[in-house]
């Protein structure tokens, strides 16, 4: 199975899975720049395998949540790339890459739950609750949400940038305080769902915000 | 290599509208436009979060449609042209990274192009001019979101801003006092009709930069002798209407729209028309989305034929914001030999009208 994945929620990330093999990556640590980076990243790495995009077995694309404008340079890369090259697209949420590198990474027991955060920015993370479910992949057990470091539940470990964000608030997984959602992880995710015959999420991106926008009030006086 | 005109897709989404337009040439195959535009009724104006969403949706559809419509397959295509800037950020991103995305997969090259530009770009399409664009021409763009008069030398490689508003765009000018007036959104239109029931001489708006400081002269120009200025209108606009409510007075909504509209297109009109008589400009490109206002038509055309200038105003399809003119745009740089632009380009919400086409990336993969 080959697959191209893409994550934005945060970093700009892409990654070539063929099986359980990484063939190629791609991360940039700046979040600013992925209508830049994406798309040479995309390029160069098929390029270096020598993979036609068409020979895909499908492109995953992390559909966050993650800051807007990030997050829709992934969805709509991975959406035209799909179309033109008419390969399958499979949505996963973008905290699950992270919940399965702090599992395979033996960073929480089997059985034990734990949380993943992100950067949301504005004061803000996204999480999620999860529990490690042995050979299996961790188990969603609440979220995604957005909200503030301090409202998350306690006594729960977190994986994530969010813990050298908010360290008062978050109790950090050792070696996973600045992780952000990787893509190979994140392939690595989609391959175990469609081996299991899972379902996998559209690419319906996940803002959980309102865009800002609010109907204006009645007319101000110009006339004091 | 190509043969003949190159067949080129043009990809828009600088603010409201998700265009892609195909062309061969000069010849225009498919318009294909998805607006946002109904979504941002009840906020009054263009909300950039809520037009980059509807980016995303739309394009891939768009895509498909406009293909369809062109009966032409990717494999058909020699190039994509897409918007770079001027526009919003984030709605610029969406369309990038989906060109990006279609000249990766496609193997294509890609042409990052300004969308000020493509506005005369459209001036090659649908027979706007019949033996291509002429010489000595300059164009008045007017719309929502930008206002500027430019001198066009050669489209792909010499254009000139002569002056542009300083602040807001007349059609955020028109949308800000339809709200004034409880006119609804968007205000053009509505104000173009009520203004036919009205005086225009009813009351005296300002005419911003219209002063001698900002003026100057011919031979020593101020600092604003082409530039508009429409935030102090909308505040005119607002102070009448409570002069007249605490009067206890009926508001005379027709004359008020009458009268702003009478200042917007008459401030445009002569300092566009004066832009050209001093720049030797004798073919004027009317474009933007409030190319279709009827008065600014009007007293363009009038304006123009006393000054010894040809006024031409390309279909209303072509004057809004579309794909079809970044296509038209990308062809004649294509057509120029200009080199493309690669996958590794930045937006620039705010790029010059001098920059064109975008030079490749550091990097220059494609
Ligand atoms: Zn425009």
């Amino acid at each position: 199975m080959l697959l191209l994945a893409l994550d934005t929620s945060a970093a700009a990330t892409v990654a070539l899975l063929r099986d359980d093999v990484v063939v190629g990556r791609f991360g940039s640590a700046d979040t600013r720049s992925h209508a830049e980076v994406l798309a040479p990243a995309v390029q160069g790495i098929l390029a270096d395998a020598g993979v036609p995009g068409a020979d895909l077995d499908g492109i995953v694309a992390g559909v966050g949540p993650g800051p807007f404008t990030g997050l829709r340079a992934g969805l709509v890369t991975a959406r035209t790339l799909g179309f033109v090259w008419d390969v399958p697209l499979f949505g996963v949420l973008s905290l699950d890459a992270l919940a399965f590198d702090a599992v395979a990474g033996e960073a929480v027991e089997a059985g034990s739950a734990f949380l993943v955060g992100t950067d949301a920015r504005r004061g803000e993370v996204y999480w999620a609750a999860y529990r490690a479910a042995g050979d299996a992949l961790p188990e969603l057990l609440d979220g995604p949400h957005v909200g503030t470091a301090a409202s998350l539940p306690k006594d729960q470990p977190l994986a994530g940038r969010a813990a050298s964000l908010y360290p008062d608030d978050l109790d950090g997984l050792p070696a996973f305080t600045t992780s952000d959602p990787d893509a190979a992880s994140l392939a690595r995710v989609a391959r175990l769902r469609l081996l299991a015959g899972e379902p996998l999420l559209d690419t319906a991106p996940l803002y959980l915000r309102e865009s800002d926008a609010k109907v204006p009030g009645p007319r101000k006086r110009a006339t004091a | 290599m190509m043969r003949g005109e190159p067949l080129v897709l043009g990809i828009e989404s600088s603010c409201d509208e998700t265009g892609v337009g195909i062309v061969r040439g000069t010849q225009l195959l498919t318009n294909t436009v998805s607006s946002s535009m109904d979504e941002h009724v009840r906020f009054g104006g263009v909300i950039p979060e809520i037009a980059s969403r509807a980016h995303l949706e739309a394009f891939v559809p768009t895509l498909r449609t406009a293909l369809d419509d062109a009966g032409v397959t990717l494999e058909d295509i020699d190039a994509i042209a897409v918007t770079a800037g001027p526009g919003l950020s984030g709605a610029l991103m969406v369309g990038v990274s989906a060109a990006k995305a279609l000249a990766v997969a496609t193997g294509k090259p890609l042409y990052a192009i300004n969308h000020l530009v493509a506005h005369v770009g459209v001036g090659m399409l649908g027979g706007t001019f019949a033996d291509g664009l002429p010489a000595n021409l300059g164009a008045l763009l007017v719309s929502g979101g930008h206002t500027e008069i430019l001198r066009i030398g050669n489209i792909a490689s010499d254009v000139e801003l002569l002056g542009s508003t300083i602040d807001d765009a007349a059609g955020e000018a028109y949308d800000k006092t339809a709200r004034i007036l409880g006119l609804g959104y968007p205000g053009g239109p509505v104000i173009d009709r009520l203004a036919r029931e009205g005086n225009p001489k009813a009351i005296r708006f300002p005419r911003g930069l219209s002063q001698p400081k900002y003026m100057g002269t011919a031979e020593e120009p101020g600092p604003h002798r082409y530039d508009w200025s429409f935030s102090g209108l909308k505040t005119a606009v607002a102070r009448s209407v409570e002069q007249y409510e605490a009067a206890g007075m009926e508001v005379p909504v027709a004359d008020i729209a009458a009268s702003f509209q009478e200042a917007v297109v008459d401030i445009i009109t002569s300092k566009a028309v004066l832009a050209c008589r001093e720049h030797g400009i004798t073919e004027l490109l009317l474009g933007g989305g409030v190319a279709a206002n009827r008065r600014l038509r009007e007293l363009t055309g009038e304006r123009c034929t006393a000054a010894g200038i040809t006024l031409t105003v390309p279909a209303p399809s072509l004057c809004t914001d579309n794909g079809a003119m970044v296509a038209a745009l990308g062809a004649q740089i294509i057509m120029e030999g200009r080199a493309p632009s690669g996958v590794s380009f930045g937006t620039n919400p705010s790029l010059p009208v001098t920059e064109i086409v975008l030079a490749s990336g550091e990097d220059g993969r494609a």
